[in-house]
């Protein structure tokens, strides 16, 4: 299958990114400073990511708030047009079909982002699952959106709009940037503040170059999915089809602030009661060997296997191997020292707390 | 890309300077540490180590991926670089200073390819 290209593909091309095959599109996974730099100018000032492989499908009608309450896990009765809220999509085991942010668009409008590889999927789960005066429409292919990530974000923003989200967790739906049109989101994956745009494709191409522009004497960078990588690894943020798939349940993945089971029943509710003390957890693994954890490493403890590890590698801004992991609840408590086989080979780690890295302004 | 003319190269993207005869420096060359991105993590192998042509003899890891280095003659490791374990990123900075291991005693030895052959190599490969 020919690989889709987003409307920033000739942009990526222009500043050399190195591209990569990703969730079916043809994506830069790193541009010429490389994903430690990249890392760096995200922690220290900011970076800019084109993440328009996402997808974004829109619910209307009536019984939209009905039919959210009932598809994802979290309660949205009570959100607010402006407001974003974060879900994740059950099976009726209560296994995660994927995770995802939900924008109240008005009052019986709403905006799902999901996962680009989980696309189809959970549109036709969706589809399957709809009831009453509802529905869905399928927007990805018209959207594009652009991440700017980092402490001074803010600052290279302001130069271009006086009209920006305060809290986290906003959004403004009719913004604009200078002349473009766009919703400005202050979310993000990487653990900083931040802001993701949402645009027509027409306007992407102008906007990347403008918000490059307006970052160029403060250190801002191009940044691929590499630097997501690792941004949200060091944040401990959980990644679809690593920390979370359809074998595990949100509380195994330590995501059950976004269950409400005391809300009306959702999909995967029943599986879960029963499911409320997990046996194994996700944990975060300090790596205090010598050497780099990855993903689907075998954990011991006193040569017995205890879980697997689900994401991992060097966290750039901490300076050191870190990963995640799910682990029997025994394990779970900071301090245990655990071992890794990296390719036959047994180092040591420790379970730390999560995140691994937080920056407090972030979560204002 | 840089491929110094003076050195020999095998088509798993080492990069091999004689001592002498029987004797060798091996790294990784500017094509493959570019390939791998930023590298990590240098798995320092030991001395007297036996290598084997062919052979894997140690990996090292770039934030993105794990590669393996193989060893273009058999031979004995005689000198590791300890430096590589407190600045893996020297290979980025500087590839062929960045030496990995030093190999004596070598007997049997791959076909290797000069710079030429090798830049030919690498251009067939992107």
């Amino acid at each position: 299958m020919e690989l889709l290209k987003t409307p920033l593909f000739q942009t990526h091309r222009a500043l050399n990114a190195k591209l990569v095959p990703f969730a079916g599109y043809e994506m830069p996974v790193q541009y010429e400073q490389g994903v430690i730099k990249e890392h760096m100018a995200v922690r220290t000032a900011a970076g800019l990511f084109d993440v328009s492989h996402m997808g974004e499908v829109l619910l209307k009608g009536s019984d939209a708030l009905r039919n959210l309450n009932y598809l994802l896990t979290n309660d949205f009765s009570d959100m607010a047009s402006g407001q974003i809220r974060y879900a994740m999509m059950c099976n009726e085991a209560g296994g995660i079909i994927d995770d995802l942010i939900v924008y109240k668009m008005g009052t019986e409008e709403y905006m799902l982002v999901i996962n680009a590889s989980n696309r189809h999927k959970d549109i036709e789960w969706i589809k399957a699952h709809l009831f009453g005066e509802v529905t869905l429409d399928d927007i990805s292919d018209q959207v594009a959106l652009i991440a700017l990530q980092g402490p001074l974000s803010e600052k290279m923003l302001c130069t271009l709009t006086d009209t920006l989200p305060e809290k986290n967790f906003t959004f403004l739906l009719k913004a604009h940037i200078q002349d473009i049109p766009c919703l400005i989101s202050r979310s993000g994956y990487t653990g900083e503040v931040g802001f993701e745009v949402y645009l027509e494709n027409q306007y992407a191409e102008k906007l990347f170059a403008r918000l490059l522009d307006a970052g160029k004497d403060d250190g801002i960078l191009p940044c691929g999915l590499g630097a997501r990588d690792t941004l949200r690894l060091e944040a401990s943020m959980p990644l679809y089809g690593h920390e979370m798939d359809e074998t595990i349940t949100p509380f195994e993945a330590g995501l059950g602030y976004a269950v409400k089971m005391d809300k009306e029943d959702f999909i995967g509710r029943t599986a879960l009661v029963s499911k409320a003390a997990p046996e194994r957890r996700r944990i975060g693994l300090k790596v205090v060997g010598r050497g780099i954890v990855r993903e689907d490493y075998e954990v011991f403890s006193g040569g017995e296997q205890v879980g697997i590890t689900t994401s991992g590698t060097h966290c750039p801004y901490l300076k050191g191997a870190y990963a995640m992991a799910l682990v029997d609840q025994s394990c779970t408590a900071p301090g245990t020292m655990l071992e890794v086989d990296v390719r036959g080979r047994l180092i040591e780690a420790e379970v730390v707390p999560l995140p691994f890295y937080k920056n407090k302004s972030a979560a204002k | 890309m840089n491929t110094p003319k003076e050195l020999k190269y095998s088509a798993s993207h080492e990069w091999i300077r004689y001592e002498d005869e029987t004797t060798a420096y091996v790294g990784i060359t500017d094509y493959a540490q570019s390939e791998l991105g930023d590298i990590v993590y240098v798995n320092i192998p030991y001395e007297g180590d036996a290598v084997k042509l062919g052979e894997s003899f140690t990996d090292l890891e770039s934030v993105k991926a794990v590669a393996e280095i193989y060893s273009p003659f058999t031979g004995e490791i005689v000198e590791v670089n300890e430096r590589l374990e407190t600045e893996p990123e020297a290979i980025n900075n500087s590839p062929y200073d960045a030496w990995i291991v030093k190999v004596g005693n070598i007997s049997e030895t791959e076909a290797l390819l000069s710079a030429d052959e090798y830049d030919a190599l690498c251009n067939a490969e992107d």
